[in-house]
C-alpha cells in the first residue's frame, strides 16, 4: 500500500469510510498461533464468542476455521474450548516452529 | 456604537460566549475564572442562550464534555484557570489533534505549589505547546473583542482549531473597567452561525470514526500537517481582526506596537501589565528618550517573522515574563523573542526580567527601572545580567 503524504492526510484523523478495520491486518502481532484441530471440535462455538477479534470464521452457524489476517494469537479460544472428552479442539502452538 | 459600561473580565467573556451561543459548555469552577462559567449560566437560565452546560466533576472531564460536543458537531466553549488548565493538560492536545475548535476562556493565573489563586501566566505557559491558538488581552475590552473574534478563528474552515483567550487573572478578571459592547445584532452578525466544515460524529448520513490510533507509519505525517495548519494562523488573525475592526472602530493584529516606529529601547510584554507600560512610555518620550512596547496578542503560534520585522531597529530590548521555566533557563516569552531575533544581522541587546508572579504587583517604578537600564544598554553599556528577577525582596 503506498502510504499519503502529510498533504493528503484528513484533518483530524478522522476515518471516512466505514468498517475500514478490514484494511488494517493485524495478523502479524501474533507469537503464537490457534489450531484447530476439526475431530475435536463439538461445534459449541464458545470460541467464536469468546474471540475479542472477529477471528473465528463460521459458515452456516458453524466453526470452519481461523482467520490468520486477524487473529493476534491472544489464546483465549484454545483456553476457553472443551474440545472432545478432555482433547482441546484449539491448541496454541509457537510461531514459526 | 455600542454603550460604554463598567465590566470585570470574566463579565467580558461571559458576554462574548452569550453573543456566541453555543451549543454545549462544558465547565468545572476555579477561581478566578469561576464568574465566568457562573455568569454565563444566569444566562442559560434566562433563557438568553439556548446552551447546555455539562457541569463537569473535574477539570479533566469538562474538557472531554467539550471534546465529545465539539466532535459532535456543535459549537462549544468553556473557561477555565490555574489547576483547572493543568488538569486538562492531557484534553488540550486531543481537541487539538482531533481539530475541533473549542473556545475557552483562561483566567491566567499562577500554579501550585505554593498555592496562590492570584494573576501570572504559568498556566497559559505550560499549555503554549498543546496545538490551540493562544490570544492574550491586556483588558476587559480585549477579553469581550478577542473571545468574539476566537470563535470566527478557531471556527474558520482553513483552521478547526481550538483557541485559548487569557485575561489576566483579578487583576483583569476581577476589577471593573469600562469597556464598550458592541450591538447585540451587530456582535452577533459577526460571530455568525456554527457551520460544521468538518465531518461530525452526528452526521448520521456520513459516519466518521474519530480518535484512532496512528502509529508509526503516519503520526509523523500528522503533525507536520499540524505545524502546517498552525502557519495559517496568521493570515486569519489578521483578517479577522481587520473586519472586527470595520464594526467595533478597535484595531487588532498579531500584537500591538506602541510607539515603537523609531524607538530605540523598548518592553515587550504581555497582558495587563501592557498598560502599565504604555503610561511609562510616554512618560520617558516626553522626556526625550525613544521607548516603545511590543505586545504580543497571539501568543501561538508565534508570528516569529513579524516580531522580527517590529523589532529590529530597536538598540535594546527586555522582555518581560509572568512566568518563568524552571531548567536554569529564561522566561518562556524571552526564548520566544530570542528565537525571533536570532536571524537578523544586527541583532538588539536583549535581557530578560521575571515580573509579577503569584499576583504580584507590577507597577510604574519596575518599567523605569528596566527602561534605565535599557537606556544604558543602547548606548554600549555591559549586560550585568540576562535574566533578572524584578520587584522581589533580596
Ligand atoms: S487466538 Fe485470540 S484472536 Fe486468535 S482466534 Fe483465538 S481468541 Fe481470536
Ligand atoms: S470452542 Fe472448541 S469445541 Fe467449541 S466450537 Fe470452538 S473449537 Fe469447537
Amino acid at each position: 500500500m503506498k502510504l499519503k503524504t502529510w498533504k493528503e492526510l484528513p484533518a483530524g484523523a478522522v476515518i471516512t469510510e466505514p468498517g475500514s478495520a478490514r484494511n488494517f491486518k493485524t495478523g502479524s502481532w501474533r507469537s503464537y498461533r490457534p489450531r484447530w484441530i476439526e475431530e475435536n471440535c463439538i461445534q459449541c462455538l464458545f470460541c467464536w464468542v469468546y474471540c475479542p477479534d472477529m477471528s473465528i470464521v463460521t459458515k452456516e452457524g458453524k466453526m470452519t476455521g481461523i482467520d490468520y489476517d486477524f487473529c493476534k494469537g491472544c489464546g483465549i479460544c484454545a483456553l476457553e474450548c472443551p474440545g472432545k472428552k478432555g482433547q482441546k479442539a484449539l491448541v496454541m502452538e509457537e510461531e514459526g516452529k | 456604537m455600542g454603550k460604554k459600561i463598567g465590566i470585570t473580565g470574566n463579565e467580558a467573556i461571559a458576554n462574548a460566549m452569550r453573543i456566541a451561543n453555543p451549543d454545549v459548555c462544558g465547565a468545572f469552577p476555579i477561581t478566578p475564572a469561576t464568574e465566568i462559567m457562573q455568569r454565563f449560566c444566569t444566562f442559560v437560565s434566562n433563557g438568553e442562550v439556548k446552551t447546555e452546560t455539562v457541569l463537569a466533576e473535574s477539570e479533566h472531564s469538562a474538557m472531554s464534555a467539550c471534546i465529545g460536543a465539539s466532535a459532535a458537531g456543535g459549537r462549544v466553549a468553556t473557561a477555565t484557570a490555574a489547576q483547572g488548565l493543568a488538569l486538562m493538560w492531557e484534553m488540550l492536545f486531543i481537541a487539538s489533534g482531533l481539530r475541533l475548535p473549542i473556545v475557552m476562556g483562561v483566567a491566567n493565573r499562577a500554579l501550585s505549589a505554593p498555592l496562590n489563586i492570584h494573576g501570572d501566566h504559568s498556566d497559559g505557559m505550560g499549555a503554549r505547546d498543546c496545538g490551540w491558538i493562544h490570544l492574550y488581552c491586556e483588558d476587559a475590552q480585549e477579553g469581550y473583542d478577542n473571545m468574539l473574534q476566537a470563535f470566527r478563528i478557531g471556527e474558520h474552515k482553513d483552521l478547526r482549531l481550538p483557541v485559548m483567550v487569557g485575561i489576566d487573572g483579578f487583576i483583569t478578571s476581577h476589577s471593573i473597567q469600562t469597556a464598550e459592547y458592541l450591538d447585540d445584532d451587530v456582535a452577533r452578525k459577526f460571530v455568525g452561525e456554527y457551520q460544521q466544515t468538518l465531518p461530525a460524529l452526528l452526521d448520521i448520513k456520513n459516519p466518521v470514526s474519530m480518535g484512532a490510533l496512528i502509529l508509526t507509519d503516519y503520526y509523523h505525517e500528522y503533525r507536520k500537517a499540524h505545524e502546517q495548519v498552525m502557519m495559517r494562523v496568521f493570515k486569519v488573525v489578521e483578517d479577522i481582526g481587520k473586519e472586527f475592526e470595520k464594526i467595533s472602530g478597535r484595531p487588532y493584529g498579531l500584537f500591538e506596537s506602541y510607539r515603537l516606529e523609531d524607538a530605540e529601547v523598548a518592553i515587550v510584554v504581555m497582558s495587563s501589565a501592557a498598560g502599565t507600560t504604555k503610561e511609562v512610555v510616554d512618560e520617558y518620550r516626553a522626556k526625550g528618550i525613544k521607548a516603545g512596547l511590543l505586545k504580543p496578542r497571539l501568543y501561538r503560534p508565534f508570528p516569529y517573522t513579524q516580531i522580527a520585522e517590529a523589532l529590529k531597529h530597536v538598540k535594546a530590548i527586555a522582555v518581560l515574563d509572568r512566568a518563568d521555566c524552571w531548567g536554569g533557563s529564561y522566561g518562556p516569552l524571552f526564548t520566544d523573542i530570542t528565537g525571533a531575533l536570532y536571524g537578523l544581522d544586527k541583532k538588539p541587546v536583549l535581557i530578560n526580567k521575571i515580573y509579577g508572579l503569584g499576583g504580584r504587583d507590577y507597577m510604574p517604578d519596575q518599567a523605569e527601572y528596566t527602561f534605565n537600564e535599557l537606556i544604558d544598554l543602547a548606548k554600549g553599556g555591559k549586560v550585568k545580567a540576562v535574566k533578572e528577577y524584578i520587584g522581589v525582596r533580596e
